[in-house]
């Protein structure tokens, strides 16, 4: 139930988010979640795309620097308190989150997350155990 | 390991045999300088009215120096030992102040040339089977005909491309199965980081060996390509006042480079009192051609810094070796009033396997301080995405830089292929505090 994240090192260099993002336009591969991190000097930018394998053979050809990641993507009711009660099941479950960050659009009526995890395959039974929805790959380019 | 010489008298002759034939060599340099008002005034003041005065090797300390600006204010011809119609060749470099300096050879001295060029890359295993693209700029340069003309002398398949237009190098590398380049180390890296984009690896290169020279440049540099291209990388050195490459070149066991002391006399001094100093110690290189009747040049402080290895190479080559260039008199940085080599900083990163093919160094002022950053780039394969790794990295180029250089520099992380890239002479060092 794992998902493909793309990370890409960015230099701190004016234009350069604009670069990446239409170099992905223009191949018609759509960005479905994305987070920047950041330090004064360059950062990464994480994002989840309908088309992983294209983006990453787009990356090399442009002598873009990307990997992949596995995440897992899960649905997180949308109201107060929800993503609380999805953090307290994960660390009952000993689940740590290196880090999250939400999909661009809603789906259905709760919000879509992207996780990682340092073990995603056990976070992600953790979640369906618990009665949460985890999104795969099909799913996301369903979106 | 077979070991295959060009001249095996000459490579191998004992050291008194060197000595004599150098001797021998000196007295006919000395004439042939005194055909010239520059060093016959210059070399009445030493004492010296004619090749007589020269009684054994010792008497060579009798001689001045001559330096870059002596050739420079004979522009154009005050050196010239020989009619202009026996002249051949000329070479040139442009100089940072504006006036060439610029060399003559005859068609012996061509010859004499040739046969060193050709001596040094036997000496790294090459044979006439070998295909050689040579990557050197053409031209006034005498990296790029140099190699050309001891190459095909060997009999190699010579392709004489010059350098630039990456794609095509690449391409003609592929085209002719390519085995051996002629290259600056800082344009190879580049290459490297190319090669993804041209949807090819050294794996499908035919790459057996590298003529690395041009720039000075640090052993981890060369260890660094060897791993990513698969190849030997062998370290050359000369300079155009002495022809240009041939004066030392690495043997197949790549421990420093022989000088071929039958048509050069090497000494190391210090720059700052002029002494000659003991083999193994770290000083300025001064070099005599014993070979060039059109211009002769004698003493020339190069201001390159380096020293002599005496010790018996396994290669059984009688002549000693001197080590790869460690700077230069006049590249040293001052930063917050500590001595700097831009070297002692590559040999630091390139030995971190994080780190890419590219990096500069770059000089301001932070208020009244001065302010070192170093850019590197990431190793594209290294990246995994997680941040954590990229700032432990940063930590560690800053720790290793502080324990080698005693300066705390400030690091950037750069995407692969972003930094100002060399298709010759790579210029590393950007320094803005004099703007400020």
């Amino acid at each position: 139930m794992k998902i493909t994240q793309i990370s890409v090192f960015l230099e701190n260099r004016k234009g350069r988010l604009y670069d990446i993002c239409s170099m992905l336009g223009s191949a018609g591969i759509n960005i479905r979640a994305l987070n920047i991190a950041e330090t004064e000097s360059f950062g990464v930018l994480r994002m989840v795309v309908d088309k992983p394998a294209e983006a990453i053979d787009l990356f090399r050809k442009n002598g873009v620097t990307a990997s992949q990641t596995d995440v897992v993507a899960a649905e997180v009711p949308d109201t107060p308190g929800g993503l609380a009660n999805v953090l307290k099941i994960l660390t009952d479950n000993n689940v740590n989150v290196e880090y999250m960050y939400g999909f661009v659009e809603k789906h259905s009526e709760n919000a879509l997350l992207v996780f990682r995890f340092d073990n995603p395959e056990r976070a992600a039974q953790v979640l369906r155990e618990n009665g949460l929805k985890v999104v795969d790959e099909k799913g996301i380019q369903g979106l | 390991m077979d070991i295959t010489y060009w001249n095996k008298d000459l490579e191998t002759m004992d050291r008194s045999s060197i000595e004599a034939l150098q001797l021998q060599r000196l007295k006919a340099l000395v004439t042939q300088s005194l055909k010239t008002e520059f060093y016959k005034k210059r070399l009445a003041k030493a004492g010296i009215a004619s090749s007589d005065d020269i009684k054994s090797l010792d008497d060579l300390r009798r001689l001045p120096f001559n330096v870059k600006d002596d050739l420079r204010q004979n522009f154009p011809k005050g050196l010239l030992a020989v009619d202009m119609e026996e002249v051949v060749r000329i070479h040139s470099s442009s100089g940072t102040t504006g006036i060439p300096t610029v060399i003559y050879l005859t068609a012996d001295d061509m010859e004499n040339w040739t046969n060193l060029l050709a001596r040094s890359i036997v000496a790294t295993g090459c044979t006439r089977k070998d295909v050689f693209q040579n990557m050197m700029s053409y031209g006034l340069f005498t990296g790029g005909l140099g190699l050309h003309y001891g190459a095909e002398r060997v009999g190699m398949t010579v392709i004489p491309v010059g350098g630039g237009n990456t794609q095509r190098q690449v391409q003609i590398m592929k085209d002719f199965k390519t085995t051996v380049l002629h290259i600056t180390p800082s344009y190879l890296l580049h290459i490297h980081s190319k090669l993804e984009s041209f949807g090819t690896t050294p794996k499908h290169l035919h790459l057996e060996r590298a003529f690395l020279g041009a720039e000075p440049y640090s052993e981890n540099t060369r260890l660094k390509l060897e791993t990513l291209y698969g190849i030997h990388a062998y370290n050359s050195y000369g300079l155009s006042e002495m022809n240009g490459p041939g004066v030392a070149f690495e043997c197949i066991y790549k421990n420093d480079m022989h000088v071929w002391e039958d048509a050069y006399i090497l000494e190391i001094i210090d720059p700052e009192t002029g002494q000659q100093l003991p083999d193994g110690e770290l000083g300025e290189v001064v070099l005599t051609n014993l070979v060039r009747s059109a211009m002769p040049l004698f003493r020339y402080r190069t201001r390159d810094l380096a020293y002599v290895n005496p010790e018996p190479c396994r290669c059984g080559r009688t002549h000693r070796r001197l080590s790869r260039i460690q700077g230069r008199t006049d590249d040293m940085l001052i930063v917050g009033g500590v001595n700097v080599f831009p070297s002692q900083i590559e040999e630091v990163i390139m030995a971190i396997p994080e780190v890419g093919t590219n990096y500069q160094i770059h000089l301001t002022k932070a208020g009244s301080l001065d302010k070192l950053t170093v850019k590197v780039e990431i190793y594209s394969k290294m990246f995994t995405g997680d941040m954590s790794a990229l700032d432990a990295l940063k930590t560690k180029i800053k720790e290793k830089l502080k324990a080698s250089i005693t300066i705390n520099p400030v690091i950037e992380l750069h995407e692969p292929g972003s930094l100002p890239a060399f298709e010759g002479k790579a210029k590393r060092v950007v320094d803005d505090r004099e703007k400020l």
